[in-house]
C-alpha cells in the first residue's frame, strides 16, 4: 500500500534557546551559586564547613526548567512507539485525583484513620485481581522489576516451605533484561531457553530444560515479538509437572485486556506494569508501580502488610509466611491512585477497546511500513527488521521526521530489529505520519542516516566518549 | 457500548483500518486459543471524568483530617507551587527513559543536575539517578559491598533501632547473595561505638549507620564508625537525606563509602511512604553502581550534550550479570527534588536544616515542661523528631491526641515519637496544648 520514499507528514523542530555554540542551556551552577556556612543551631563538630549550590531566583528557576522541558520529547509531543514500553496518553484527570489533599497522608497513620486510602488500595487490589484472573494482589512493588523480584521471592518462599531447594529459573532468550537480572538477584541460576523457529517457546527445548531444579519459568505473553504463546496450556503443564511455578511478566498485558487473563492460562504469579497498561505517566523513567498477583495457594507469601476488607471497613493484615518486604513503606502510592482512576475511567468496555485498538493499530502500521516483519500474527507490537540498514541509524533519522522511533536492536532474534508498539492512542492519521517517517528514514541514504539527526536539539551524541571518560556531575566538568 | 476515551478512532477510520489489514473485525486479529480466551466481564463500570472525581474525592475524604507530627523515615517539607507546576509540564511528566538522548536533553540535564547536587551534599564523586526509596537503596548498597569486597564475609551490620521496613527490605535483597543481616547495639538513639567495635569481625562486609537516626538523633561519632568499618575491610554506608546533609558533617569527610537515604524529603509532599532512593558512592565503585547514570558528552557539532552512560552495568545489556535488576526508577521524583533544592539554594537549604534542629528542640522543651512527659528521651542533638517518654500508656495518650486532631507515633509502652518541620510547625503550639489536656 505504501509508496517508497513518501514524504513524512511533518518534520521535527524542537525548541532550542542556545545561548552559545557550546551548550543548549547552561547548567544551574553556571548561572548563579552561593556558598553558605551552617549557622549555630548545632556545635561545629557536628556540621560541615560549607555548602555550595545553585541559587536561582524563582523566575530564573521557572525559565530554566521550562527551557529544559522544551528540549524533551513526551507522549504529548507526538508518537512514542517504543516496543514493550506501552507509551499511552496519560489522562490529566488522574493527576488531579492524585493531587487531592486528602491523599497526602503519612504511612504510619492507623488504618482506622485513613479508610479512604486503604479503601482505594483495596479497590485497586480487587480490580487488578479481576483483570489478571488472580486470587490475591500486593500493591507494594514500586516498579515492574520490583514486581518480578517480589514474584520470584514468593516462588522461592513457596519452594522453601515445601522443603525444596530449587536453583534454576527458566527464561526465554527473547525476554526482558529485567527477568534475567531479577532471577540472579534472587539467587537463582538462569537457564536461557532458545526460541523456536516460529518465534515462540520451543516445547522440546523447554522439556529438555525443565527439571526438579526448576523454580519457575518467567514468560511474557504475548511475547516480545507480539506473538501469543499458543501452547501456553502445555507449557504450564510441563512446568507444573516438574513442580515449578509459572511467572507472567505483565509488560505486554495491554494486548490482552478483556481478551485473556494470565490466571486462566495457568500462570501462578504475575506482575502488572501500571505505568504501561494503566497509563500512569512514565515521568522520564519512573515512578511506576509493579503490583503482583498470585493464586490462592501463594497468597500467604505476599509481602506484609496487605489490605483486607472487614465488616465495617478496611484494615492492614499480615501473614506469618510472608516474604520480606520490597519497599520501605507501601510502594508508590500516588502512582497507584492514578492507576485506579484510569481503570475506573475506562471500565470493562474501555479496557477491552484499549486492547482492540492497540492490536488494530500495530497491524495497520505494520502494513503501511516498507519493512519486513518476520514473526506473526502479532498483537500490540511488531518486530520489523531494518534489513540491510542499521536499525539504530534508521531510528536516529526518524527523529528528524517528527516522531520518536521504536525500540531498536531488540529482541535479538530479529536482525536489526525495530520493535514497534503504537498503542491504542494513535489515530489513523497519526499512524500514517508515523509510517511516512519510517519510510522516509529508510529511503534516506546511508550517509544521511549516519549523520542524523540534524533537526533536533542535540546532534548525534558521542556515546563512546561518554563511557570512556565519565563526567557524571558538574564538578567533573570543572575547567571545561 | 463505549470504547476507551483515549482511543481516537472514528467508526469510519476503524473500518478503513480493518479493511487495510484484511480483517472483518478486531477480534479476528487476536490469536488466542479458545480454552484460554476470556469471555467474561470484569464488572468494572466506566465512569465519566466528573463521576470519577466525585467518587474518589468522596472516598479520600474518608481519611480523618489529622495534623500529622509523623516522621520515622517519611518526612514532609513544604513543596513550593513552582515545583508542582514545572514538574507537571507534560514534556517532563509524560516522557519515557532517555533512550534517544538527542530529543531528551532536557530531562537528562535535569538528572545530571540532580546527580551533581548529591555529589555536593555527600562529597562523594558518584550519584545515580535514583533508587525506589531509602530501603531499596540500602539493599542495593549491601549488594555493592558484596561485589566490591574481596573478603568472603557474609554479615551486614545495621543498628538495632533500624526501621523494620528497611531491615526487611535489606534482608530480602541480600538473601540471594547469601548474606545475613545482624544488628549492633545503640545507646541514646545512636550507635554504641564500643559494642559496634565488638560486633564487627572478619565476616563483616558492610556497616550501616544513620544520621539523623530513626529516633531523630544526630550521630556524634560518624568518623569513629567509619574507622571501625575500614579497619575490618567493610564498606561504611551512611544513611541520611539531602536536607540533613545541608548542615551535617559531609559524608566523605567521615569516611563514608556509600550514602543512601530518602531524597524525597525534597519535592514530595506526604505521600503514604512513596520515596526517592538516594544513592551515592566513591568513584572507585563506578563500574559496580546500580541504576542509571547520566553523563556529559558532546554531539557531532561539539556542543555539550547529556546521555545515559555506562549502560553495560544495566539489565537491558548485561542481563543476569547486571549490577541490579532496576529499570523504571523514580526519575520524576528526582526531577522534583532537584527543582526544590534549586528553589531553596544553599542558604534556603541551610535555613531549613537549622529549623529542623531548632523546631525539634523547642517543641521537645515545651513537651518536657508538661507533667507526665519527658522529651527528648535521648541525650543527643535532635533533627526534626525526638522520642517522648510518657507516664501514661503511650497508646492511650496517642489515641487521646488523635481525638484532638493530631497523629504521633507510638514506639513503645511509654514512648511516643514526634516529628516537626516547616510543614506542621504552625500547629506545634496546638499540639502542646493537646498534650497538656491528655497527658496528665
Amino acid at each position: 500500500m505504501s509508496e517508497q520514499n513518501r514524504e513524512p507528514g511533518r518534520t521535527y523542530d524542537q525548541a532550542t534557546y542556545a545561548v552559545s555554540d557550546d551548550e543548549n542551556e547552561p547548567l544551574l551552577t553556571e548561572k548563579r551559586s552561593d556558598t553558605v556556612e551552617p549557622g549555630d543551631a548545632l556545635p561545629d563538630d557536628l556540621t560541615r564547613d560549607e555548602l555550595t549550590l545553585p541559587n536561582p531566583e524563582e523566575p530564573e528557576l521557572a525559565r530554566h526548567y521550562t527551557r529544559l522541558s522544551q528540549m524533551n520529547w513526551s507522549i504529548e509531543s507526538g508518537p512514542y512507539p517504543l516496543g514493550s514500553c506501552t507509551m499511552k496518553y496519560n489522562p490529566p484527570v488522574t493527576e488531579d485525583v492524585a493531587a487531592d489533599p486528602n491523599a497526602a497522608v503519612h504511612p504510619d497513620r492507623s488504618a482506622d484513620s485513613i479508610q479512604g486510602t486503604v479503601g482505594l488500595l483495596a479497590g485497586l487490589q480487587d480490580y487488578l485481581g479481576r483483570i489478571g484472573g488472580m486470587d490475591a494482589v500486593t500493591l507494594q512493588p514500586p516498579a515492574g522489576a520490583a514486581g518480578e523480584f517480589t514474584g520470584i521471592a514468593v516462588a522461592r518462599a513457596y519452594h522453601r516451605a515445601n522443603g525444596e531447594d530449587r536453583s534454576e529459573v527458566l527464561i526465554p532468550s527473547s525476554a526482558h533484561g529485567t527477568n534475567f537480572a531479577t532471577a540472579a538477584l534472587a539467587g537463582y541460576d538462569v537457564v536461557e531457553l532458545p526460541s523456536g523457529e516460529d518465534g515462540r517457546v520451543d516445547m522440546e527445548a523447554l522439556e529438555a530444560a525443565v527439571s526438579e531444579d526448576t523454580a519457575a519459568l518467567m514468560l511474557t505473553n504475548p511475547n516480545t515479538v507480539g506473538l501469543f504463546e499458543r501452547d501456553i496450556e502445555a507449557i504450564a503443564d510441563v512446568v507444573h509437572d516438574a513442580g515449578g511455578l509459572l511467572y507472567y511478566d505483565g509488560a505486554n498485558l495491554n494486548a490482552l485486556l478483556g481478551r485473556a487473563r494470565p490466571g486462566d492460562m495457568g500462570f501462578d504469579i504475575m506482575h502488572y506494569n501500571v505505568h504501561k497498561t494503566f497509563a500512569t505517566p512514565h515521568g522520564g523513567g519512573g515512578p511506576g508501580a509493579g503490583p503482583v498477583g498470585v493464586t490462592e495457594e501463594l497468597e500467604p507469601y505476599l509481602p506484609n502488610p496487605r489490605v483486607a476488607e472487614t465488616g465495617s471497613g478496611y484494615e492492614l493484615v499480615e501473614s506469618e509466611d510472608a516474604i520480606e518486604r520490597v519497599h520501605g513503606f507501601q510502594g508508590n502510592w500516588l502512582v497507584l491512585v492514578k492507576a485506579y482512576a484510569y481503570i475506573a475511567r475506562l471500565g470493562d468496555s474501555g479496557l477491552a477497546d484499549a486492547s482492540a485498538k492497540s492490536v488494530l493499530n500495530a497491524n495497520y502500521l505494520a502494513g503501511q511500513v516498507d519493512l519486513a516483519v518476520p514473526y506473526g500474527p502479532f498483537h500490540h507490537e511488531f518486530a520489523a527488521t531494518a534489513g540491510d540498514a542499521a536499525a539504530a541509524d534508521v531510528a536516529k533519522r526518524m527523529l528528524d521526521f517528527g516522531v520518536h522511533p521504536p525500540t531498536t536492536n531488540w529482541p535479538e532474534m530479529v536482525p536489526e530489529a525495530m520493535l514497534t508498539e503504537p498503542t491504542e492512542i494513535e489515530s489513523k492519521q497519526s499512524l500514517d505520519d508515523l509510517a511516512a517517517a519510517f519510510d522516509a528514514a529508510l529511503g534516506s541514504t546511508a550517509e544521511e542516516r549516519h549523520d542524523a539527526p540534524s533537526r533536533t536539539t542535540a546532534r548525534r551524541i558521542d556515546q563512546t566518549n561518554a563511557a570512556r571518560d565519565p563526567r557524571l556531575s558538574w564538578q567533573a566538568l570543572d575547567g571545561e | 457500548m463505549s470504547g476507551s476515551p483515549y482511543a481516537p478512532h472514528t467508526d469510519a477510520e476503524t473500518a478503513a483500518m480493518l479493511d487495510a489489514v484484511g480483517a472483518a473485525d478486531e477480534a479476528e486479529l487476536f490469536d488466542i486459543p479458545d480454552p484460554v480466551a476470556f469471555d467474561g466481564e470484569f464488572g468494572i463500570e466506566s465512569r465519566s471524568e466528573q463521576a470519577l472525581r466525585r467518587e474518589l474525592s468522596g472516598l479520600l475524604a474518608e481519611n480523618d483530617d489529622l495534623t500529622e507530627f509523623l516522621g520515622r523515615g517519611h518526612y514532609e517539607h513544604y513543596v513550593p507551587s513552582v515545583v508542582d507546576s514545572l514538574s507537571k509540564r507534560s514534556e517532563f511528566l509524560t516522557s519515557y527513559t532517555q533512550y534517544q538522548p538527542e530529543i531528551t536533553q532536557g530531562f537528562l540535564q535535569a538528572l545530571f543536575e540532580y546527580q551533581s547536587m548529591l555529589v555536593e551534599l555527600t562529597g562523594l564523586e558518584i550519584a545515580n539517578c535514583s533508587m525506589y526509596d531509602a530501603a531499596t537503596a540500602l539493599g542495593e548498597a549491601a549488594l555493592l559491598a558484596d561485589r566490591v569486597r574481596s573478603a568472603d564475609g557474609e554479615v551486614v551490620l545495621v543498628p538495632e533501632t533500624l526501621r523494620e521496613g528497611k531491615r526487611s527490605v535489606l534482608a530480602n535483597y541480600v538473601d540471594g547473595a547469601a548474606l545475613r543481616v545482624e544488628e549492633y547495639p545503640t545507646e541514646e538513639g545512636t550507635a554504641d561505638i564500643d559494642a559496634l567495635d565488638d560486633a564487627v569481625g572478619e565476616e563483616t562486609v558492610f556497616v550501616y549507620a544513620e544520621t539523623p537516626t530513626v529516633r531523630g538523633c544526630i550521630e556524634p561519632n560518624l568518623a569513629g564508625i567509619g574507622e571501625i568499618a575500614d579497619a575490618a575491610g567493610a564498606l561504611f554506608c551512611l544513611g541520611s537525606d539531602p536536607v540533613a546533609l545541608s548542615i551535617l558533617e559531609e559524608p566523605a569527610s567521615v569516611g563514608a563509602d556509600v550514602v543512601v537515604g530518602e531524597a524525597g524529603v525534597l519535592g514530595l509532599p506526604a505521600s503514604y511512604g512513596m520515596g526517592l532512593g538516594l544513592f551515592a558512592c566513591k568513584e572507585e565503585f563506578l563500574r559496580q553502581v546500580p541504576g542509571r547514570l547520566v553523563g556529559a558528552s558532546e554531539d557531532t557539532e561539539g556542543t555539550r550534550a547529556y546521555t545515559l552512560t555506562l549502560q553495560t552495568r544495566e539489565q537491558h545489556i548485561r542481563k543476569q550479570r547486571a549490577t541490579s535488576n532496576i529499570c523504571t526508577n523514580q526519575a520524576w521524583v528526582a526531577l522534583r527534588a532537584a527543582m526544590h533544592a534549586a528553589y531553596l539554594g544553599a542558604d534556603g537549604l541551610v535555613d531549613l536544616a537549622e529549623d529542623c534542629v531548632t523546631l525539634a528542640q523547642d517543641l521537645a522543651q515545651d513537651i518536657d515542661d508538661i507533667v507526665g512527659l519527658r522529651a527528648p528521651v535521648d541525650d543527643r542533638h535532635q533533627f526534626r523528631e525526638f522520642v517522648v517518654g510518657t507516664d501514661q500508656p503511650a497508646q492511650a495518650v496517642a489515641d487521646d491526641l488523635e481525638a484532638e486532631g493530631f497523629a504521633v507515633h507510638v514506639i513503645g509502652q511509654h514512648r511516643l515519637q514526634v516529628c516537626v518541620t516547616d510543614a506542621n510547625a504552625h500547629a506545634a503550639d496546638d499540639l502542646v496544648a493537646a498534650f497538656e489536656e491528655v497527658a496528665a
